[in-house]
């Protein structure tokens, strides 16, 4: 919201500077988002003067050279390409030295050989309005020589405030000047909505229309008539309001319109009575596929939910948004019917995001107007016919309220307030301030009853909002500051929470690094991970196809992530991510207001991924080592001892993974299948335009951490007898997987074997074709004893047995 | 004997004066050898008088032991320089970088704040709680005194998976689960994702990470929500920060404030030298957050947990992590954040 600073002191004027003020309000909640300046840059060179003579150009038929008194001895001449100058005219001068608002310092020119000393102004070239086909003509008495900014308003200052929802009697300039006069108990002029136009005639205004109104869609519909309209400009201290407010001006009955709503926000419409049709108005919904050329000329096409404003032929405008063409105020108007409506402000919201069309006018109209403000407006539009347009006002008012509003009461404890700001506010504070905001308060038996004005109707409606009021007005600035004095509360991170901790900084220091991306996938990812017929959750209004679905695995982020860094100079990368994925539970619809009662509309689940195309990075004198299975499964056993689980790897794929080196997570507590880990397929690391291994894996965290609690560890001895350490070879078929081996070896060893290390794979000259020999390191230990010779040969010769019957036998 | 006293002076000059382990060798064969003087004085004892023979072979022993420990000395103080010089000599460039070089990687800038703000309330008594990014409008909305028609609604502003399902737009919905979950007094904060369709832009992104706060208890006061955001500030943006409560407005808080805190980039004076501040914009102030009392129609949506409006009162905020990071460090656009750059995301280090 624009709000040019002098027409807010023509209302409230604590005598401070525009950023004084613009400060003061921002602390009391009108947020100020910028301070403009408009009009001329300093006004000491602008002055009037009176044309004493104007002749054609000698050598420019469209230029005049005139002698201009600026009240500085002989008249300056000064050379004017306007074709209404004439002598006699009192008129705006600028003297060679003034700063345009364009930021320009005007010189002494030559034109066609003559020396023009200054300008005589047109409205645009001071930012008062657009006009440039003339110069202003000022009025014969205004003084000449005098400095012009004490005639026309030349320079101004603009503040920008942000406007909360809440706050729609901010959209008006009157509205403001109420929060600055509660905040700085400046005087604060009367309402100029309070002073009604005198009407004239014998007629009466439902004479000349007939209204019907839809009350679901329309809360309120007020028309007035004038006649003997005269359409002109609008004088310049109304268009320096508007173009400093941000509108054009147009005509006196449409800058009217304009300046109501800017100064009251309540909008306003006004018809060329004479063009609508049938002489009356019907407020009804659109049927669907109905349309209409708005007045920015465009044909849109509405819904049955919509309203619109019609005459007997159809429709004349989208009710609260904009108006048609069809009865449009032109030069010709000299009847007009002006309309102040209130409308359903949701009902208005939706509309005009549906036709994305905003106007100023709905801006106002979503955040929900009081009827009472329509006729408030009414009052002001027409002393403004009246004296600007001269027209006549025909008695009454056609006035539709069916459903009227009683005001509002409400009442306040103090000791209420008290508790909740944790600071007291003097008595005598509270009633000064709801009395500035125009609440009416009465003291009522220890408590402050107010009754709500309507244009605070929407926002103020229990305790709890006059708290908020007073607190704003008051001044945040005066709280104390305290701390909780907290009874009962403890804060701490959950085991789950530091679970996560735990294993993102294990796979930080082992360098790789942490990716965070969008929880949207493409539908074309899962189709590349050839996984689309996997159930994925889809989203109902996605922003594009590409982030159209709720991704089910956190693979594709880091995917797309290794894509863009190896596209970027970085092909050797290990990443990971540690976010939700989400899949479908059940039927997403949910019929029913209350509570869900803790319930989840999707399968949520905390995973953590880890993408590596380099398992560890060269030096100067080591060779970089590749990502592959086994690099990756390193990472899922520190993330798993880390957690405190026990797993083993299962031979079972994914779609996405390379068929020979990869394998599900088996959690060994519960068999439960809880990720993956592997090399991805080369053809799907290949849509990614990865070239070489890249392995990984995903885990589901949740699974982890439900696996991981309640391990608890005792003391084992270790240092009473000693271990004795064995190394042997065990020569096997090469299809024979080691955990098979280490089953054998764990079975025929039994208790006493307290520990098996494989550290060598062999295969060559030394072993038979096809097989390979793995090389074990024993621990035997007994708790009790110390273990002798017999007995640790014993156990190795179980051992042997054990490995004979999966075709293993001892080598060397 | 008086040429045993001149013996050991002598050898003793000779031993200090060896310079390798060959000149030693040859010196202990020449003093402490077979042919040795001094061992020909011991062997020669049983020629002399009887009464001279204890003191003569007292001296000359010692004579022996002296030059012997000497000897030995000697050859160990060579060994340790031929080997402090044979290991200089063996020098390395420690220059060069360790190898196998292992890196130690880096969390995502927003982990990296999002723990510093989990651990500053962590320290305030606050709990961390999380919940789910796929809601319920119920949740999101409804219980957090959203009218039906409230614009944020719609699904320009909310993405939907189907009726009344929705990504949640803030932390918010969490603030409802808990105290379902849990009767006063709480305390918590709520780090996580939120959503919202926004077109891409410097500041806009589509999905972004909020950390909420809620506090609820008999007697908590606006005054204290103030402390509780001063002490906050101080420790995420230096002892110096001061905070600013505004004027605000939000539908679940009541009255509802903005908070700034002082810039901590030009001290809150607006300026760095003569230029205007890039990070407060000159204002002095940086918004981080919105905040309020919970709205007493909030409470009554839990108040079968325990939350009667009557009795208990408390406060709630909710701020951006990413523009807390982006202000922290500096970051010109939101959406690098998501791109997951190395160039970007190496720069800020390993993390807490």
């Amino acid at each position: 919201m624009r709000v040019p600073f002098s027409w807010l002191r023509s209302y409230c004027d604590p005598g401070r500077p525009a950023q004084h003020v613009a400060d003061r309000l921002t602390m009391a909640g009108d947020k100020l988002e910028r301070l403009h300046r408009v009009g001329v840059g300093d006004v000491a060179a602008f002055v009037t003067g009176r044309v004493v003579d104007a002749e054609r150009h000698p050598d420019a038929d469209r230029l005049s050279v005139c002698k201009v008194d600026v009240g500085r001895g002989e008249p300056q001449t000064i050379v004017c390409g306007a074709p209404n100058v004439s002598a006699g005219q009192t008129v705006a001068v600028a003297l060679p030295g003034a700063v345009m608002p364009d930021g320009s310092t005007l010189g002494e020119a030559k034109l066609r050989g003559v020396v023009s000393s200054g300008m005589i102004l047109a409205e645009d070239e001071v930012g008062i309005g657009e006009d440039h086909l003339g110069i202003m003509v000022l009025d014969g008495d205004v003084p000449v020589g005098a400095p012009l900014a004490e005639h026309l308003p030349i320079a101004d200052e603009v503040l920008e405030l942000e406007v909360t929802p809440n706050r729609p009697d901010l959209m008006g300039v009157y509205g403001v000047a109420r929060d600055l006069h509660a905040v700085t108990a400046a005087p604060l002029a009367e309402d100029p909505t309070e002073a009604d136009a005198e009407p004239r005639g014998a007629d009466s205004a439902d004479e000349h229309i007939s209204i019907e109104i839809d009350p679901e869609i329309c809360l309120r519909f007020t028309a007035r008539v004038f006649e003997d309209v005269k359409i002109g400009p609008s004088p310049l201290w109304l268009k320096q309001r508007l173009t400093a407010a941000g509108q054009r001006p147009i005509s006196n009955v449409v800058d009217i319109t304009n300046y109501v709503m800017l100064n009251t926000a309540q909008p306003l419409h006004a018809f060329d009575l004479d063009e609508v049709r049938g002489g009356g108005i019907v407020v009804r919904r659109a049927a669907d596929g109905e349309r209409m050329v708005t007045l920015d000329g465009t044909e849109r096409a509405f819904t049955s939910e919509m309203a619109l404003v019609c005459d007997a032929e159809g429709p004349s405008g989208i009710a609260g948004i904009m108006g048609g063409q069809v009865s449009e105020v032109s030069d010709k108007t000299t009847r007009v019917l002006m309309e102040a409506a209130t409308w359903v402000g949701p009902n208005i919201m939706r509309t005009s995001k549906a036709l994305g069309l905003r106007s100023e006018a709905s801006a106002r109209f979503e955040k929900q107007l009081h009827p009472e403000q329509a006729i408030r407006a009414q009052r002001l539009a027409a002393r403004l016919m009246v004296d600007l347009c001269e027209a006549r006002m025909v008695p009454s008012a056609v006035d539709m309220y069916p459903r009227p509003l009683a005001p509002r009461s409400v009442e306040l404890r103090p000791e209420r307030m008290a508790k909740l700001l944790g600071t007291v506010v003097p008595a005598d504070e509270v009633h000064g301030i709801l009395d500035r905001l125009g609440f009416e308060p009465r003291d009522d038996d220890g408590r402050v009853s107010v009754t709500v004005p309507p244009w605070r109707d929407s926002d103020v409606q229990r305790e709890a909002d006059l708290i908020e009021e007073v607190a704003h007005v008051y001044g945040l600035d005066k709280l104390p500051t305290t701390l909780p004095a907290r009874r009962a509360a403890v804060g701490r991170l959950t085991p789950n929470q530091r679970l996560h901790r735990r294993v993102e900084d294990l796979l930080r220091d082992r360098g790789l690094g942490e990716c965070i991306a969008y929880s949207f996938t493409s539908p074309r990812a899962l189709e590349r991970l050839r996984i689309a017929d996997q159930p994925a959750l889809r989203l109902e209004n996605p922003l594009s196809e590409e982030q159209s679905v709720m991704r089910p695995l956190l693979l594709p982020g880091l995917l797309d992530a290794a894509h863009h860094n190896a596209a970027h100079g970085r092909p050797a990368l290990a990443l990971f991510e540690s976010a939700h994925v989400y899949r479908p539970s059940g039927p997403l619809d949910r019929a029913g207001t209350g509570s869900p009662g803790g319930a989840t509309p999707a399968l949520e689940r905390h995973h953590l991924a880890v993408l590596q195309t380099q398992a560890l990075p060269g030096g100067w004198r080591s060779e970089p080592r590749p990502a592959d299975f086994f690099s990756s499964r390193a990472l899922v056993e520190a993330v798993l001892e880390a957690a405190d689980i026990a797993w083993r790897p299962e031979s079972a794929g994914q779609p996405f993974l390379h068929p020979g080196r990869a394998a599900s997570v088996v959690a060994a507590a519960d068999e439960r299948d809880i990720g993956w880990v592997g090399e991805l397929h080369p053809s799907v690391a290949a849509e990614w335009d990865l070239v070489g291994p890249v392995a990984g894996f995903e885990i589901d965290m949740d699974a982890v951490a439900e696996l991981s609690e309640g391990a608890e560890r005792v003391y084992s001895d270790v240092t009473s007898f000693p271990a004795v350490l064995q190394d042997i070879a065990v020569v096997v078929a090469d299809e024979t997987p080691a955990a098979a081996v280490l089953a054998a070896v764990r079975g025929g060893g039994g208790p006493l074997l307290a520990g098996v290390e494989l550290f060598d794979v062999y295969r060559g000259e030394q072993v038979g074709e096809g097989e390979k020999s793995l090389a074990l390191r024993l621990e035997f230990r007994a708790r009790d004893r110390t273990l002798t010779d017999e007995e640790v040969a014993s156990l190795r010769s179980a051992i042997e047995a054990g490995l004979a019957e999966i075709g293993g036998r001892l080598r060397g | 004997m008086a040429d045993l006293a001149q013996l050991r002076t002598e050898a003793e000059a000779a031993v200090g004066a060896a310079g390798s382990a060959a000149e030693l060798e040859e010196l202990r064969v020449r003093y402490l050898g077979r042919k040795s003087e001094l061992t020909q004085a011991l062997r020669s004892i049983g020629e002399l008088r009887p009464d001279e023979r204890g003191p003569v072979g007292k001296q000359a022993n010692e004579v022996r032991r002296a030059l012997e420990g000497l000897l030995e000395r000697r050859t160990a103080e060579l060994d340790a320089s031929e080997l402090d010089q044979r290991l200089t000599e063996d020098h390395v460039d420690v220059t060069l970088p360790g190898d196998p070089p292992v890196p130690v990687g880096h969390l995502h800038l927003v982990s990296q704040i999002r723990r510093r703000m989990e651990d500053i309330f962590v320290g305030l008594g606050f709990s961390v709680v999380e919940g789910p990014e796929i809601e319920y409008e119920y949740y999101n909305f409804t219980a957090l005194n959203h009218p039906p028609e409230h614009p944020a609604r719609l699904p320009q502003d909310t993405f939907y998976l189907a009726e009344q399902v929705l990504l949640r737009t803030h932390t918010s919905p969490m603030q409802v689960r808990a105290m379902e979950l849990k009767e006063p007094p709480i305390y918590i904060v709520v780090p996580g994702r939120v959503y919202r369709p926004d077109t891409p832009d410097a500041t806009h992104v589509p999905m972004f990470h909020q950390l909420e706060g809620l506090a609820i208890d008999e007697d908590l006061t606006l005054a204290d929500l103030q402390g509780t955001l001063l002490a906050f500030a101080r420790q995420m943006f230096g002892e110096h920060t001061d905070v600013r409560l505004r004027p605000g407005y939000f539908p679940f808080t009541e009255p509802s404030v903005e908070v700034d805190v002082s810039c901590f980039r030009c001290g809150g004076t607006g300026y760095e030298g003569s230029e205007r501040c890039p990070t407060c914009k000159g204002e002095g102030w940086i918004e981080i957050l919105g905040s309020g009392m919970v709205d007493p129609n909030v409470l009554d949506y839990v108040v079968g947990s325990g939350y009667d409006k009557e009795r208990v009162q408390g406060f709630a905020w909710g701020m951006g992590i990413e523009r807390i990071a982006m202000l922290v460090y500096q970051v010109p656009d939101l959406r690098m954040l998501f791109d997951n750059d190395l160039r970007l995301l190496e720069q800020f280090g390993a993390g807490p």
